[in-house]
């Protein structure tokens, strides 16, 4: 489903991402794994756009998307909940699920992504006037990627979803985030929480200073005494 | 005395508060003071007095037009002189900025000639006089027309999809490009609707001064900007605000301390500001981010 081949970004001369390859299948749970620095979120950026490629090439169900803005690249069915959340502070907690669906120009096609939101984030029902802002920490994260999946994406990035959470929130989270896969929605998870990932994932990569030095099964990695000793803090 | 003051107050306050939300819609969207603005008023101003004026086209027309007419210019000015700024320093944004209003009004200046043009008022003139308070039919147009306007974009701001994306744009453009919003075209439209409204007040002066002529943004588009900064640089309700206080305060200096001083209180209460209550009245910008 995606294709990321040979990627490197830069941020002004500093290059970030070197040459990195990896791939994601319809219906996969796929994480990327490593340090802070590592390059996890610029994966990320440069896939949805908001960041671009100096060299390589990323290709969405056979479709090169690489060098698009990033609206044109939501409109393809990739959502991004980008690390901390940002959600929109002063919008209120329904206008934050609008813009989600911004894409979107179907009024009943809303409406049922509004339950679909509802349904999969329970605890946001109700609060629909609430200005974003004052949620908590959880219910942000909650409604940050409600709002991602306002416009039903095929593929869903996710950066960080459990940073600054409590952690019978994160669980929370996680359950859901296994959740909104079993529904059908394949997923490319990035997290320092490599134990976590690592249980949701079918596959692996660990990211180390730009570049790819591992990839495997999620289960396989749980075992691996590299990964053990430097991202399991065994 | 005081009534009437206070009606001439909000009369000018309302043309100062639609100049102001250009400026802060502008600065909500990408932090810039776009000086051009006061050019982009004159411009509708001329726009409408020619239109009646050369070819007789009814005054309701003519303010529409003008509206559309300044739009059209002030995408322009955002296209040439900003938008290729848009990643380079806030500074030199501002001073092309500068430029551009600099340019603007020298091309008036060379295109229509120095001197003042007469713009016919499309009215009867008619005064409403009752004991406490005189009012003319111009003024009581005006105050209508502003409000209107200002009710418009309120609803277009909160309510509208378009206007949802404004505002998610000015609180974080990443997370809102992420959304499938259009950065630029959002930006288009701010520009758009913030000149539009520019151009409106020019009209309305136009028709309540009667008279029309190249440097007439200079002094209210410096003035939509103090109201601007007064009701918090940034927020739409506190460029109404600081626009009917601004048009007010003004009002009664001249008339309770000096006419002399008419211009010198919109930069007494610039300094003011910027001293004591730098996020203005109802601004949230400037405050320490946490």
């Amino acid at each position: 489903m995606l294709q990321v081949e040979k990627i490197s970004t830069f941020y002004g001369n500093i290059q970030a991402l070197k040459e990195i390859s990896f791939s994601v299948e319809e219906g996969e749970i796929v994480t990327l794994i490593g340090a802070n620095g590592a390059g996890k979120t610029t994966t990320l950026l440069t896939i949805s756009g908001l960041l671009k490629p100096a060299a390589g090439q990323i290709s969405f169900r056979d479709k090169k998307v690489d060098g698009f803005p990033p609206h044109e690249i939501v409109k393809l069915g990739i959502s991004h909940v980008p690390e901390g959340r940002r959600i929109f502070p002063r919008l209120t907690l329904l206008e934050n699920l609008e813009m989600g669906a911004f894409t979107r120009r179907d009024k009943t096609g809303l409406q049922d992504d509004l339950k679909y939101v509802f349904d999969t984030f329970p605890q946001l029902k109700g609060r629909e006037k609430q200005v974003a802002g004052t949620l908590s920490g959880g219910e942000q994260q909650m409604l940050a990627m409600g709002r991602a999946l306002m416009s039903r994406p095929k593929l869903l990035l996710l950066d960080e979803p459990s940073m600054g959470l409590a952690p019978m929130v994160v669980q929370g989270i996680f359950r859901i985030i296994e959740d909104i896969n079993r529904q059908g929605t394949t997923i490319l998870l990035v997290e320092q929480n490599a134990q976590l990932a690592l249980k949701v994932a079918r596959r692996g990569y660990v990211l180390e200073t730009g570049s790819i030095t591992l990839h495997d099964k999620a289960s396989s990695l749980l075992k691996n005494d590299g990964v053990r000793k430097t991202y399991l803090g065994e | 005395m005081f009534l009437q003051q206070l009606i001439n107050g909000l009369v000018l306050g309302s043309t100062y508060a639609l100049i102001a939300l250009g400026y802060t819609m502008v600065y909500g969207i990408i932090e810039l003071i776009n000086f051009a603005h006061g050019e982009i008023y004159m411009f509708g101003a001329f726009v409408g007095m020619y239109l009646v004026t050369v070819f007789k086209v009814p005054f309701v027309i003519a303010f529409l037009l003008a509206m559309v007419l300044a739009s059209l210019l002030g995408v322009t000015v955002e296209f040439l002189a900003y938008r290729p700024l848009r990643r380079s320093s806030r500074l030199a944004a501002l001073i092309s900025a500068i430029g551009a209003s600099i340019f603007l009004q020298n091309l008036a200046l060379l295109v229509m000639g120095p001197r003042p043009y007469t713009f016919p008022s499309p009215f009867t003139p008619k005064v409403y006089k009752t004991s406490l308070v005189t009012i003319s039919r111009v003024e009581i147009i005006i105050l209508v027309i502003s409000f209107l306007l200002m009710i418009g974009l309120t609803f277009l701001i909160q309510k509208t999809k378009i206007g949802k994306a404004m505002r998610a744009t000015a609180q974080d453009k990443d997370a809102a490009s992420l959304m499938g919003i259009n950065i630029d075209l959002v930006i288009t439209v701010t520009f758009a609707v913030g000149s539009a409204l520019g151009a409106a007040a020019g009209v309305m002066v136009g028709i309540y001064f009667r008279t029309v002529t190249p440097m007439m943004g200079l002094m209210p588009g410096l003035k939509g900007f103090v109201a601007a900064v007064l009701g918090g640089i940034g927020s739409i309700p506190g460029a109404m605000l600081g626009g009917l206080l601004l048009g007010i305060a003004e009002v009664m200096g001249a008339a309770y301390i000096s006419s002399q001083y008419r211009d010198a209180i919109a930069f007494a209460i610039l300094i003011i500001v910027l001293l004591f209550k730098p996020a203005g009245l109802i601004g949230r910008f400037m405050q320490e981010k946490v």
